[in-house]
């Protein structure tokens, strides 16, 4: 647990750096824990579209069955309409436009059908037909818009798979990266701190023992001076009763 | 892109006859000032890279948020739109007269099969 040699941030071992690692873990802890939570609800979001994706395109494959056999049934009354058709394209009648949509801060476009202009085959079926003629263009109508809803959710379901993605790996980075590096730093700064402190106080031990023997040695110095008759006292300052005054004699 | 967004855009329909000449009397069919329509009818006779070459150009129109294409159509150009990754513009297919909807073959769902079991939802 020295924290050395593991992955850890480059910081001087300080008290100061403690506290700035102490707050930076505390932020990643917050927002690991925000963006699990913005992740659970994207894939929640998922589900439901994905669910109503599966249940649209089981629903087109009637709606699209219903068309093709109204195409049918036109075709038995008019003959081969479609190079008349497929020649006569001018202007689109009916268009999507966008909108936008927020899930926990994504936005998803939504696709929304209009109509707009005339209708190029106004006159078509006119000679005979021209109630199979409605009818299948009220059901390709109902296709398109059945088809614009799947492709807004699709359109969905693709932004929010990325989206899902990133969180994710968002979540993860700091789930396995970052606040193990994180941690990692703290352990080592306490580590650090614990053994320099450790060190201060042999240190001072030692000084002191240091010190013990030089005055040991100085007194035994003294004293053996003193036995000689060789060792004066050093003169004391405060001793001397009498000092003459050297500016106001009397 | 704010103005883009604005204006309507196109659904293009990539399918056989049929298919195509009911979307247009449904009315999405339109030709563009350079007399480019934006549906491709897919004949016997019509080349897989002319279908590939056509739906490149779809997607890389701004003008067309959705493209319909029909699933056995779409299968001849599997390896394009699986590169079509983009949400815009969305890329649907669509059963045809004659082959009905396999839903085991959608790009879309195909996606999704890591996550989920499209059987669940049925």
């Amino acid at each position: 647990m020295s924290g050395v040699g593991k992955d850890r941030l480059d910081v001087f071992p300080s008290r100061m750096n403690m506290m700035v690692m102490r707050g930076r873990l505390k932020g990643a802890q917050k927002g690991h824990s925000l963006l699990k939570k913005k992740a659970d609800a994207l894939t929640m979001r998922f589900r439901q579209i994905l669910a109503k994706i599966i249940d649209t395109k089981m629903l087109m494959g009637e709606v699209m069955k219903d068309a093709a056999f109204s195409l049918a049934e036109a075709k038995f009354i008019i003959g081969d309409v479609n190079q008349i058709v497929l020649q006569n394209v001018t202007k689109a009648q009916t268009k999507v436009r966008f909108k936008k949509d927020n899930v926990a801060g994504v936005s998803l476009p939504v696709f929304e059908h209009y109509a707009d202009g005339s209708d190029t085959y106004e006159l078509a079926g006119l000679s005979r037909g021209g109630q199979q003629v409605s009818k299948l263009k009220k059901n390709y109508g109902k296709a398109v818009e059945l088809l614009v809803d799947l492709a807004s959710l699709q359109t969905a379901f693709i932004t929010l798979d990325e989206v899902i993605k990133i969180t994710n790996r968002r979540v993860n980075a700091i789930e396995h990266v970052i606040i193990p590096r994180i941690e990692n730093t703290l352990s080592y700064i306490i580590s650090e701190l614990d053994e320099r402190e450790r060190e201060e106080f042999y240190r001072l031990k030692k000084i002191q023992e240091k010190k013990k023997i030089i005055r040991e040695k100085a007194e035994q110095r003294a004293a053996a001076m003193r036995a000689q008759g060789e060792y004066k006292e050093p003169a004391n300052l405060l001793e001397e009763e009498h000092d003459s005054d050297l500016l106001f004699e009397t | 892109m704010a103005r883009m967004m604005k204006a309507g855009k196109l659904i293009s329909v990539i399918g056989d006859e049929d298919t195509c000449t009911g979307f247009l009397l449904g009315g999405i069919g339109e030709m563009n000032k350079e007399r480019k329509p934006n549906f491709l009818v897919v004949e016997k006779d019509t080349s897989v890279s002319e279908i590939e070459e056509t739906f490149k150009s779809f997607v890389q129109r701004t003008d067309i948020a959705v493209i319909l294409i029909n699933q056995n159509i779409a299968e001849l150009i599997r390896h394009v739109i699986d590169a079509h990754t983009n949400p815009i513009p969305a890329v649907l297919e669509i059963p045809s007269k004659d082959h009905p909807y396999d839903a085991s073959k959608d790009s879309i769902l195909r996606r999704a099969k890591g996550m989920f079991n499209p059987d669940d939802f049925r």
